[in-house]
């Protein structure tokens, strides 16, 4: 049967809520394709919550159960799901672009002779095919790009290409299926998820902000940023190249592989705003980005864009704060 | 270990890219080290001063990623492998594509471990070593931070979201995509620069298989639209910054 298949992800600490936006994003390719979307579920505890995602408006939830299903490794998840849309024949099999869709996802196509199409932003419908959408460049660019290829298709969706899946009102059936899935073929051996020492700062419970990236340019120059913030009673926070040179701790990371914050002011000094900063704080209520380059893709999520030297413009801020 | 660096030579991030609708502008562009193949590279050079063996740069594209190549070379790579390739097969928008092109020096030259970043700064598919491990019929890992080597094996360490990570054990030979940070980067000396000149790039012309399109299309480029009305404050750093606070305290109130 011609259907949509969403691939939501689960981890023992509850759904990736990304799932719900990949679910949205599969739904409403149905709508356009007059396709229905199911949605498979696997992982730990995949059985006790296909419920709950059945709630969320698929025509059916599958959940793949099996014991060498319950730690993630790429090797299990691509002999399950292979299993499972050589089956289906999926039109498309959705993804949510998270860090374990870029594990498993990209093999998984390859099996089928496909490529994914990674990280979309959106689609829109072009002479009864999708086009997708995908940011080159850090943000500089968005390529549509069509699939050449037949069906099964393989497509992962942005953090907030789509709003998230909510219940619906008719719950979809549940089938329950075990993947002959031979173990011995599961070459990563994982162990248990950790974390390193406790996070010192919160950001998450800040109220204001003041952000650093590349344009710093110099670790010398974090005074500035600090005399910006002590002015603004705001804390300290970085994109990654910051943390990676080791100028501020990992815990002062903003964004995907850091933290995810939504404080009232949020005020971005020489960040160019590359996607993975931008899911992190995006939700902030005023985003205020202060970067040389107009073209800057941080300026597209900004509120009050400020363009020029941010080593002559913060010192300016500080005075005019003081004033 | 013999390994095998992968690394893409990418636009300059600081410049600005401009397209006809179709494909880039490239001759206003400069080109630099696709930064986390970079940090694949320092992974590389940094197990091989640990416990011997040999690094080979290798890239796909045109004539100038050899410069990319040189520079792996004078930061301390023991030689190159430069497959051609021009135009579209060159652009990296099928990340296939790229990993058909690699493969052919990797089913060459067998080493134990391929590294390369784990995405690319210009076209962001994060999918070329993946790929990679996939048609060779290869393990893989991916946003990997650190490496420790083992009998046969290796045991790497992975980041997951929200400040998460994992070890995760796996038989060589295997494809590791390096995140950015797994240490710090180093600079070429002038020693080295100097050697580089002597070192050997190879240059292999792929079989015309390797070439053809992995199924994504690219149809059309457009400039980003806008999410937000976005207030641009003008005027002279003194006046940008008393605008600012003005709305920040009366329109926005935040402050």
């Amino acid at each position: 049967m011609s259907q949509i298949l969403a691939v939501l992800e689960r981890h023992p600490s509850g759904w990736h809520k990304m799932s719900w936006e990949a679910l949205a994003g599969a739904m409403e390719l149905g709508r356009a394709l007059g396709l229905p979307v199911s949605a498979c579920v696997l992982g730990p505890g995949a059985a006790g919550a296909a419920a709950e995602a059945a709630a969320m408006g698929a025509a059916g939830v599958i959940v793949l159960e099996h014991e060498a299903l319950e730690q993630y490794a790429a090797d299990a998840w691509i002999e399950a799901l292979a299993e499972l849309i050589a089956e289906l024949q999926p039109v498309f099999a959705v993804f949510p672009h998270t860090y374990q869709t870029r594990d498993f996802a990209p093999a998984l196509a390859a099996r089928f002779g496909r490529t994914l199409m990674a990280d979309c932003t959106g689609f829109s419908m072009e002479g009864g095919a999708a086009a997708f959408e995908r940011l080159l460049f850090q943000g500089k660019q968005i390529g549509r790009f069509v699939f050449e290829t037949p069906a099964p298709n393989f497509v992962s969706f942005q953090a907030g290409a789509f709003r998230a899946a909510q219940p619906a009102a008719a719950a979809g059936r549940v089938t329950v299926k075990r993947p002959a899935l031979d173990a011995a073929r599961i070459r990563q051996r994982p162990e248990p998820p950790f974390r390193e020492a406790a996070q010192a700062v919160d950001l998450s419970a800040a109220e204001r902000i003041v952000a650093v990236g590349r344009g710093i340019q110099d670790e010398g120059n974090l005074e500035l940023a600090r005399q910006l913030a002590a002015a603004l009673g705001a804390e300290l926070a970085a994109s990654r190249p910051i943390i990676d040179n080791g100028w501020l701790p990992a815990d002062r990371q903003v964004g995907s592989s850091g933290q995810t914050v939504a404080p009232k002011l949020y005020i971005a000094l020489g960040i160019s705003g590359a996607i993975q900063h931008i899911v992190g704080m995006k939700g902030a209520g005023c985003i205020v980005a202060i970067n040389r380059d107009p073209k800057a893709p941080i300026f597209e999520i900004a509120d009050y864009a400020l363009v020029g030297d941010l080593f002559e413009i913060t010192p300016a801020l500080i005075d005019a704060l003081s004033g | 270990m013999k390994i095998l660096v992968a690394l893409k030579q990418v636009p300059a991030r600081d410049l600005p890219v401009e397209s006809s609708g179709a494909w880039i502008d490239e001759s206003a562009l400069q080109y630099e080290m696709n930064e986390p193949d970079a940090y694949a590279l320092e992974a590389a050079l940094q197990m091989k001063e640990a416990s011997g063996g040999e690094v080979i740069a290798l890239s796909a594209g045109p004539a100038r990623v050899q410069t990319a190549l040189r520079e792996a070379l004078a930061k301390g790579a023991d030689r190159a492998i430069h497959i051609q390739a021009e135009g579209e097969a060159a652009r990296g928008t099928d990340p296939s594509i790229n990993a058909r092109l690699l493969e052919v020096a990797v089913r060459e030259e067998q080493p134990h471990l391929v590294l390369t970043g784990l995405q690319s700064d210009d076209t962001g598919s994060g999918q070329t070593g993946v790929i990679l491990a996939a048609r060779l019929g290869w393990p893989h890992a991916t946003l990997v931070v650190a490496i420790e080597p083992g009998d046969g094996a290796v045991r790497v360490k992975r980041e997951l979201e929200g400040g998460w990570y994992q070890h995760v054990t796996l038989p060589v030979p295997a494809v590791l995509t390096i995140q950015s940070g797994i240490s710090r980067l180093r600079y070429a000396t002038l020693m080295g620069i100097k050697r580089a000149k002597t070192k050997e790039i190879r240059v292999v012309e792929p079989p015309a298989e390797a070439l053809a399109g992995g199924g994504l299309c690219l149809a059309g480029l457009a400039e980003p639209r806008r999410q937000k009305q976005t207030q641009f404050l003008e005027g002279r750093p003194a006046e940008q910054a008393a605008q600012l606070v003005e709305k920040l305290r009366f329109e926005a109130r935040v402050l």
